[in-house]
């Protein structure tokens, strides 16, 4: 499998670590693992933290956009750290970048939820 | 610097198969020597395209087969993937951004929106019951060229 989720809870923040490629084929894997932890979870917020994902196109668009959907449904954010520049830039094409907050690393994207919190 | 080379593969609409067609196709372009980001839109585009063929032209039924091309000549590489799915009833309102046939599916609508930016030249030919062929070109500035 050439994508792997690592979650983790700190307080009421669900981190979601992704590393690989993700495309239509590992879309489902993401998909499935964050709807599982945000509706069992206890988990307000999410910080999608992609340092390791080395590869996106619009499949991922899709899967995040519907994860967001999901959290902001239950009165919480999701905002996204660490993304590379050729991830960022499909997420500026598709107007995402307007409705996401983006940080820098994962500590302040924790920061940043825990002001608005 | 001037090449002229071209590929061939045919391969079954399975999704493992979209990682497959853009690493083989970033494989084939790297003897232009392009830099990270031109590879990276590449691969992009080649998944886009395959994708649309598994899911929209074949509704991911395995026994279909995606065709891809390349074809290297001097400076521009040009790409086509033609599938001999159902087809596009309606090009126009598939390229609009954030459209999709299969908002079941979680599709983001992009694909179209994202191979007509990340290259240079983009042509879709598609008709119902006659599948769908995406041509592409880009070009690539050499950096072996700046330094001779």
């Amino acid at each position: 499998m050439s994508l792997q989720v690592e979650l983790e809870q700190q307080r009421n923040v669900l981190i979601v670590r992704l590393r690989g490629e993700l495309d239509h084929h590992t879309a489902d894997i993401v998909r499935f693992k964050m709807e599982d932890a945000i509706l069992r979870g206890r988990c307000d917020h999410v910080v999608l933290s992609l340092r390791d994902l080395q590869f996106m196109d619009s499949s991922g668009l899709g899967v995040v956009l519907g994860r967001y959907k999901l959290v902001k449904g239950r009165g919480g954010r999701m905002v996204v750290c660490d993304a590379h520049d050729n991830v960022k830039r499909l997420f500026e094409l598709s107007g995402l970048f307007k409705i996401l907050s983006f940080y820098d690393n994962e500590r302040s994207a924790l920061a940043g939820l825990e002001v608005v919190s | 610097m001037s090449i002229d080379n071209h590929m061939k593969l045919s391969f079954a609409a399975r999704s493992e198969n979209e990682a497959f067609a853009r690493v083989a196709v970033a494989s084939f372009v790297s003897q232009l020597d392009p830099t990270l980001d031109q590879i990276n839109d590449i691969k992009t585009v080649v998944s886009e395209a395959v994708t649309n063929s598994i899911i929209h032209g074949y509704d991911n039924d395995p026994s279909g087969i995606v065709h891809l091309e390349v074809e290297i000549a001097g400076d521009t590489i040009s790409i086509l993937i033609r599938d001999e799915g159902r087809g596009i009833e309606d090009l126009e309102i598939a390229r609009q951004p954030l459209f999709t046939s299969r908002p079941e599916l979680e599709r983001s609508g992009m694909g179209f929106t994202i191979m007509e930016n990340f290259m240079d030249e983009f042509e879709a030919v598609s008709a119902p019951h006659q599948g769908t062929s995406l041509r592409m070109k880009k070009r690539i500035e050499s950096k072996k060229a700046l330094f001779n």
